[in-house]
């Protein structure tokens, strides 16, 4: 990326997108590279916003949130030639699940070898194992249309939206009656109840919930998270469904690579300094006013912060009207989940006696039972964090030597829960972040003894240092939960689904617009993509 | 049968897939695990370790070592400078391609050729005039290729600075565990890499030395089968894949010239006579019937081929070297796709072709033979440069 200044060298521009994440980067990419005179304001001295590395810890690269990449749409990469600008993603071959006092369980690319792997606790479970994935692969090509194109808006009657209705629901009714019924299914049940029509043995079903809580507020039980389990499986790499991957360098590579390719279409990203409000005059965007008081006017403003932020902190108040503003504060955020990044000094050992490290390359699951993540999230409903949590563990430098010294490693912990709203309120989350990494280390400690010998710093984000960084309101990592009443053509609220919003030329691109939250690009680039055919900028 | 490299007490221990093929006569590895995956990227993000001895390789030297092989390459040889590598090909007296590969220049009077095939013969024939001796040295070395943007590091912490400063072509002469070596920086992936020459005898201890050092940086045992996703990537012509030897030919149409395979800047016209001269020279007055290009599928019309069966759209596993026609708008072939392959750091559909040069301006878009349920269709390619990936690196 080349250098950036924290002022902008014109005082107008035709687009200013407010908001240095990739979605915002994204948009602005496609804007630029529509011809448009684009300027993007960060507030932090970098940009990616959750999808961002950085050298916390001197010689180690953390990817300090998002950390593994899955959903990034394939034509993105293509149409913004990102792998030019320095994008590479590559592929997690493994899910490890440790159990104590067993070798665990591991899946591999291998399918027989995972086949021999989930036998050891149930053959059947192994049996019917690729069946379930076909299964969720034929659901995923409906969802991933809708991933794809704008959301359609039932309430329209538009011949072209009833077409595109029309389109999914002839998708719909091309399933054969188990597969309806299955969708139907995914879209109301919990995790667990799903999964429970298929497997009966742990860890093997609790491993695989677990992808239906991230990020939510809601239990492996509480329905409506089966969902959110399709939302994870639709990780595409190469066309193949369910594929995750490390980006090269840190999540924050891709950021860096959609920046640059912005850059290469003559975008303009200032950093350092953040928006303080949105400059509208009759109900219409006219620019922007930074923190040092400085206005820079746009044609169209665009806002890529979640919805809460963009609505009712950057907007004056009474520019919108109370029933737009009631819904937005409906919305909920309730941010659950926290990030412990370390720094190791070599690479700890891990019970359960498996040989070499093969089997690490990929993530570590750390949820036994069912009971066990019912637990941690019995926990954060009364307002305190998991003591137990569930652990999503990645050690990118296995695969990645370049984010840490030679033979050193960098070890990342997605754990839930870490309620926003604790019991003694969000505000006391600094006196409280120690004991919650305390926490998290003394749980990896169960199956990876070692654990502190190896440790050499540690960086401790908690959902209220999440908003306070990036400004993810109550920390919330999607910009909003992905449950089923925020979804599609309600995201973020009925009627506005369209990127547009009450304000005359203000636009919304980030992961609080469809499809949502992840790092895919998919928002930033359908927003971009409809506000040039509505010749809205 | 083939025969075992000197490397193979260690390449075999780690092929776990057993997945062999023959490669000119040695046992030859196609990918170390299952699938190639995890070695391509090895490639592309760490470094992967190649046992690349099955190449010929010839030692030219004598008075005459540097004019006999200008008469030979199809580069004036006597000014590549000592500790100097080029890449070349060379041709027969029609000006059509036998081989192409690298020729270094160790000392003064000395000189290291690489090729696919047996190429003593013709090095023999052509020398007669001049003061050489030629020599085998196929079975004398092994070749080890370390490929991949932290094989800098790697080699660094073996061998220190004399590698760590190797710029792009230049070859240096050093120790790895007090084994003399020769270190090219070349390669046939595309990226940063390097090509480590030892003695047979020294094969272990220079494998081990390497892969010790290699520990901390991730480094992977890697096989042909990433290899060939890598060049193609890459951009580079294979020798019985995108084009054939002309002494292999039964049939005139089947031979290529340098022009014709993109590998026209190897060639050097204007010096002392050498073998196809003015065959080239008319060629490059006359201007080339076909030319060398990649091709990158339409992605939408590609997985809309598949979405018409109600599949999911699939790419190629690995690389493929069955050949695809090629045709223009109306239907008329204008060529063939030799190669190609699914780029996982590009997220595009590639493929490498001959066509008519009246069809080779990038941008141009052609259609390819595709094959899905099998039903046979024809899907849009866009005519582009074969070097599909290039990143900084590999020169830097
Ligand atoms: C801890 C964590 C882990 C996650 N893990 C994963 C994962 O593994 N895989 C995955 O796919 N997704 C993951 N996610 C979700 C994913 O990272 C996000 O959905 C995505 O990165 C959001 O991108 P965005 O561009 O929409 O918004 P953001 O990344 O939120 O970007 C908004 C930007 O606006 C800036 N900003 C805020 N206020 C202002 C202002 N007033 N003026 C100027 N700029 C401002 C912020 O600094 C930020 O850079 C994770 C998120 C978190 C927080």
């Amino acid at each position: 990326m080349n250098p950036t200044a924290s002022k902008p060298t014109k005082s107008s521009y035709d687009a200013i997108v407010i908001g240095g994440g990739h979605n915002g980067l994204v948009c602005a990419a496609y804007l630029g590279r529509a011809g448009k005179k684009v300027l993007v304001v960060e507030k932090r001295p970098v940009v990616g916003g959750a999808a961002v590395s950085e050298e916390v810890v001197p010689g180690f690269t953390f990817s300090v949130f998002s950390y593994v990449v899955s959903l990034f749409r394939p034509h993105i990469i293509r149409e913004l030639d990102l792998p030019r600008h320095g994008m590479q993603i590559l592929p997690m071959e493994t899910t490890y699940n440790p159990v104590p006092d067993d070798r665990g369980l591991v899946r591999w690319g291998d399918a027989a070898r995972t086949r021999r792997e989930i036998e050891r606790f149930s053959p059947n479970d192994a049996s019917i194992y690729p069946e379930f994935g076909l299964a969720m692969s034929r659901l995923s090509r409906f969802t991933k249309n809708i991933i794809d194109t704008t959301a359609p808006e039932p309430a329209s009657l538009h011949p072209k939206e009833l077409i595109k209705l029309l389109k999914l629901a002839k998708q719909f009714k091309d399933f054969d009656g188990d597969m309806r019924y299955l969708n139907l299914k995914l879209m109301t049940m919990s995790a667990v109840d799903f999964l429970e029509e298929w497997f009966e043995s742990e860890p093997l079903l609790p491993a695989m919930a677990g992808s239906g809580i991230i990020g939510t507020f809601m239990g492996v039980r509480s329905p409506g998270t089966a969902y959110v389990l399709l939302h994870h499986y639709m990780g595409e790499i190469d066309g193949a469904y369910r594929a995750w991957g490390f980006a090269k360098g840190g999540t924050g590579q891709i950021s860096l690579a959609c920046a640059r390719a912005a850059q290469s279409f003559g975008v303009e990203i200032v950093t350092d300094v953040g928006v303080s409000s949105i400059d509208i005059a009759n109900g219409r965007a006219r620019g922007i006013v930074l923190d040092n008081g400085d206005q820079v006017s746009a044609k169209t403003v665009i806002s890529s912060l979640d919805p809460n932020r963009t609505f009712l902190k950057l907007i004056p108040e009474g520019q919108l009207d109370s029933d737009f503003t009631a819904s937005i504060r409906r919305y909920k955020n309730r941010g659950s989940s926290g990030k412990v990044n370390l720094a190791l000094d070599r690479l700890p050992t891990f019970a359960g006696g498996r040989e070499g490290d093969h089997h690490l390359r990929g993530d570590v699951t750390y949820a036994p039972t069912i009971d066990y993540i019912e637990k941690a999230y019995d926990e954060a409903k009364y307002g305190q964090f998991s003591r137990n949590p569930f652990l999503n563990i990645v050690i990118p430098s296995l695969n990645d030597p370049s984010v840490a010294p030679p033979g050193k490693h960098v070890l990342s912990a997605f754990v839930q829960y870490a309620p926003y709203n604790i019991r003694e309120g969000a505000e006391n989350w600094p006196q409280q972040r120690d004991a919650f990494g305390e926490a998290v280390i003394d749980t990896i400690e169960e199956f990876c003894p070692d654990i502190r010998d190896c440790l050499i710093d540690k960086q401790v984000i908690s959902p209220w240092d999440i908003e306070r960084m990036i400004g993810l309101t109550e920390g919330n990592i999607f910009q909003g939960e992905l449950s089923l009443e925020q979804l599609a053509f309600l995201r973020p609220v009925a009627g506005w689904s369209r990127y547009q919003t009450p304000i005359d030329q203000l636009w919304m691109c980030g992961s609080g617009t469809h499809p949502g939250g992840g790092v895919m690009g998919a928002p930033g680039e359908l927003s971009a993509k409809t506000m040039l055919s509505k010749k809205a900028v | 049968m083939p025969i075992e490299s000197p490397f193979h007490a260690r390449t075999s221990q780690l092929c776990t897939s057993m997945r062999w093929k023959d490669w000119a006569g040695y046992f030859a590895v196609c990918s170390y695990e299952p699938c190639h995956e995890q070695e391509y990227f090895a490639y592309r993000h760490a470094a992967g370790l190649m046992d690349a001895t099955p190449l010929f390789k010839y030692t030219v030297s004598g008075a005459d070592a540097g004019r006999l092989l200008s008469r030979v390459m199809t580069r004036d040889i006597t000014k590549l400078r000592v500790g100097r590598v080029t890449y070349c090909c060379w041709c027969d007296d029609a000006g059509k391609i036998m081989d192409d590969g690298t020729v270094s220049r160790l000392d003064d009077d000395v000189y290291r050729v690489t090729a696919a095939e047996p190429t003593l013969h013709w090095l023999r024939l052509n020398a007669r005039r001049y003061q050489v001796a030629i020599e085998d040295v196929t079975t004398k070395y092994g070749i080890l290729a370390l490929q991949g943007p932290l094989s800098r590091g790697i080699l660094g912490h073996v061998c220190g600075r004399a590698v760590t400063d190797l710029r792009f072509f230049r070859l240096t002469q050093t120790t790895i565990d007090r084994r003399p070596v020769t270190i090219t920086r070349t390669g046939y992936t595309g990226d940063l890499g390097y090509e480590v020459w030892c003695d047979s005898a020294d094969a272990l201890p220079v494998y081990d030395a390497i892969t010790e050092a290699g520990q901390n940086y991730r480094l992977m045992p890697a096989g042909l089968d990433a290899l060939d996703v890598a060049r193609v990537e890459a951009g580079f012509v294979m020798n019985g894949v995108d084009y054939h030897s002309s002494n292999h030919c039964l049939i005139e149409s089947r031979k290529s010239t340098p022009y014709e395979l993109g590998l026209g800047w190897t060639v050097q016209l204007d010096r002392d006579p050498f073998i196809g001269q003015s065959k080239l020279r008319e060629e490059k007055q006359r201007g080339s019937q076909w030319s060398f290009v990649g091709l990158d599928y339409d992605w939408v019309a590609f997985e809309r081929l598949f979405a018409r069966h109600d599949l999911p759209p699939q790419t190629p596993h690995g690389a493929w070297r069955d050949p695809l026609p090629v045709f223009d708008r109306t239907g008329r072939q204008v060529g063939q796709a030799t190669s190609g392959a699914w780029s996982p750091t590009l997220k595009k559909n590639l493929a490498l072709a001959s066509v008519k040069r009246s069809h080779a301006a990038e941008g141009r878009e052609l259609l390819i033979e595709a094959t899905v349920e099998f039903e046979r269709t024809r899907t849009p390619v866009t005519v582009s440069a074969p070097m599909f990936f290039d990143p900084e690196r590999k020169r830097g």
